[in-house]
């Protein structure tokens, strides 16, 4: 018979309450990083282009691929001598416009879809509910590249594209919400004082939902600004001379030998973006709705 | 069982419908619709657009052409593409291996890592390695797969020149070493959301199993600890997982997509943004329901075999 090399950590009860104490702890510091990386960006990006010397768009030929930290250029310059810094900067108000903007429009959307299918139910509820099974069927990066091939790209037409690919996670969420409150006596209560349908649905239930919506939305800002990064990144998203992060890396593949700070830079503010976002969706996950801890 | 396989068919076949309405409004929503490689053409009148919609039936009523559409298509007549006449599923086919192939080799390095990390996350649960595990994977659900996969070609094939930075295989060579080195990079970078994922759900699932009452059981029957961890616990906690894979099937190949993109890798994901490149619009919605409909496999090949391998599972 082989002994048990390693027995499962017996803690005592002290030890173990600190231990989630310090999780509680850690995770509220992860969410308060998060907050601090959003509001430095939003920031840096909203003020630092009036600041910041150099300007987005000028070329500058004798600084062509200047290294970060080198010269004046001080995250470097791009192939046309563009500053780096400007650009990401510029980039950065794109972006997070974008990610805004996307989640705003697909949490009206998720919440109405929602709010019908769970007060409803029924045929109208499992009608609206496959449909959005049946979305969520197309793998995301496909549909939104099929969308988004064939629209004039701007602005306004790749924030719809991508709130059209990212409402059905809300919709979801709050349709379970409603469904449930839908029972409880206070909308009971409503319904035989004779409230009508949509005082119900948007008076009494949907500001009872408010916390998941919350929790999805701000993850969804997170998944809005990924999905653009994918899209501007594959040729159809935001198009040049507008930069933004996703953007600025489809031409760095080939200076990857040359200039790799190109590719590596825009990742980065994407990557401290999302996770940013990400961090304070779980932050308020565990704060405001426990039930739907997963991890 | 037969009442279940019945009634997930059934549902199965109600969303294959959905998506294929979904399917025909994306095609005909779009500006131009199955139009839209014709206007291309120079000296292209209206007149002359107007004929080929004819002839392509556009200018009859839409349930007429979607009901013609979903009947070609359940038939196996998926149009033929623009750019070389090939039938649709013909192309998808010719493209769809290399796609499996590295969705199968970064899927086994996925659920490799990610129980691993999943394993010790939840038998030293609070500990510096759970902490680093739960930021970690969070911070790599925030990295876009094209910047890590430019990131593993700059460190692993520009600097440390081991692996090549991209394709199948290096032409002229083509053993089956070639064939292996060439998918290293490319599945790991296509596993990096899935070891995230697979690791939080599987530390989820391992707290939940240690609770059980079988568990107390065998540990209050003396089975040594090894013996309940990998006995008992793991394969335990491994069931539920049957499901959670299914549901990546979508996440993964948006995430091939992109992989193969960044490492020019001659898959499906490829062939997927060429075709809209070319505004191939035949092969673009052969994909995009060829991708849904394999979704909707998966997720229920996963239902199956998830009951199949829990017998406390009832099926009906």
């Amino acid at each position: 018979m082989a002994v048990a090399t390693e027995t499962p950590p017996r803690v005592s009860p002290a030890r173990r309450a600190r231990s989630r104490a310090l999780a509680r702890f850690v995770r509220h510091r992860l969410a308060l990083f998060g907050l601090g990386a959003i509001i430095v960006l939003v920031l840096l990006c909203a003020v630092g282009p009036y600041i910041w010397p150099y300007n987005d768009l000028r070329i500058d030929i004798r600084h062509r691929f200047a290294e970060p930290f080198m010269s004046a250029h001080i995250l470097g310059a791009d192939a046309l001598g563009r500053d780096l810094f400007a650009r990401l900067m510029i980039a950065g108000r794109v972006s997070l416009t974008v990610g805004f903007a996307a989640m705003a429009i697909s949490t009206v959307i998720g919440t109405f879809v929602g709010t019908i299918a769970g007060y409803f139910g029924g045929a109208i509820g499992s009608m609206l509910m496959r449909f959005v099974d049946a979305v969520l069927c197309f793998p995301s990066i496909f549909l939104l590249l099929a969308l988004a091939a064939f629209v004039q790209p701007n602005l306004f037409t790749i924030t719809l594209v991508i709130a059209a690919t990212a409402w059905m996670e809300v919709a979801r969420v709050v349709e379970a919400q409603i469904r449930s409150l839908r029972e409880r006596d206070f909308a009971l209560a409503a319904k035989v004082l004779g409230a009508s349908d949509a005082h119900i649905m948007f008076h009494e239930l949907l500001p009872n939902a408010v916390a998941p919506i919350v929790v999805a939305s701000t993850l969804n800002v997170a998944r809005a600004i990924l999905l653009e990064a994918y899209v501007s990144f594959l040729g159809y998203g935001i198009q040049p001379p507008t930069p933004s992060w996703g953007n600025m890396l489809n031409n760095a593949q080939e200076y990857l030998a040359t200039a790799p700070w190109l590719a590596l830079l825009p990742g980065l503010f994407i990557i401290l973006a999302v996770t940013g976002f990400n961090f304070v969706g779980d932050g308020l996950r565990d704060a405001l709705d426990p039930r739907l801890d997963i991890t | 069982m037969t009442r279940f396989l019945l009634r997930r068919l059934a549902q199965s076949l109600v969303l294959l419908w959905l998506v294929s309405v979904i399917g025909f409004a994306v095609l005909h929503l779009a500006p131009g619709g199955p139009l839209a490689e014709f206007t291309l053409i120079p000296g292209m009148t209206t007149a002359q657009l107007k004929l080929i919609a004819h002839q392509m039936g556009l200018d009859r009523p839409l349930p007429v052409q979607y009901w013609e559409w979903f009947r070609r298509m359940l038939a196996g007549n998926w149009g033929r593409s623009y750019r070389d006449s090939q039938p649709v599923l013909y192309v998808i086919a010719a493209h769809l291996w290399p796609t499996l192939e590295l969705m199968v080799s970064s899927t086994v390095i996925a659920i490799l890592l990610g129980t691993w990390v999943g394993v010790l996350g939840a038998i030293r649960r609070y500990s510096v390695f759970d902490y680093l595990a739960t930021v970690g994977a969070m911070i790599a659900l925030s990295i876009p797969t094209f910047w890590f996969g430019l990131v593993v070609i700059y460190i692993f094939s520009v600097k440390l020149a081991w692996l090549p930075a991209g394709n199948l295989y290096t032409i002229g060579n083509g053993s089956f070493l070639d064939y292996a080195v060439h998918l290293i990079s490319p599945s790991i970078v296509l596993a990096l959301v899935t070891i995230a994922i697979w690791s939080r759900y599987l530390r989820a699932s391992m707290l939940e199993v240690v609770n059980q009452d079988y568990i107390r059981t065998a540990r209050a029957k003396g089975v040594p600890e090894q013996t309940i961890l990998f006995r008992h616990t793991i394969r335990n906690a491994l069931l539920p997982m049957i499901t959670i894979a299914g549901l990546q099937l979508p996440t993964l190949l948006s995430g091939a997509l992109v992989t193969e993109t960044v490492f020019t890798w001659p898959g499906m994901g490829r062939l997927f943004l060429d075709s809209i490149g070319y505004r191939d619009y035949p092969v673009v919605m052969g994909i995009l329901m060829f991708s849904a409909v394999l979704v909707l496999l998966g997720n229920l090949a996963a239902d199956l075999l998830y009951a199949a391998a829990d017998p406390r599972i009832r099926l009906d």
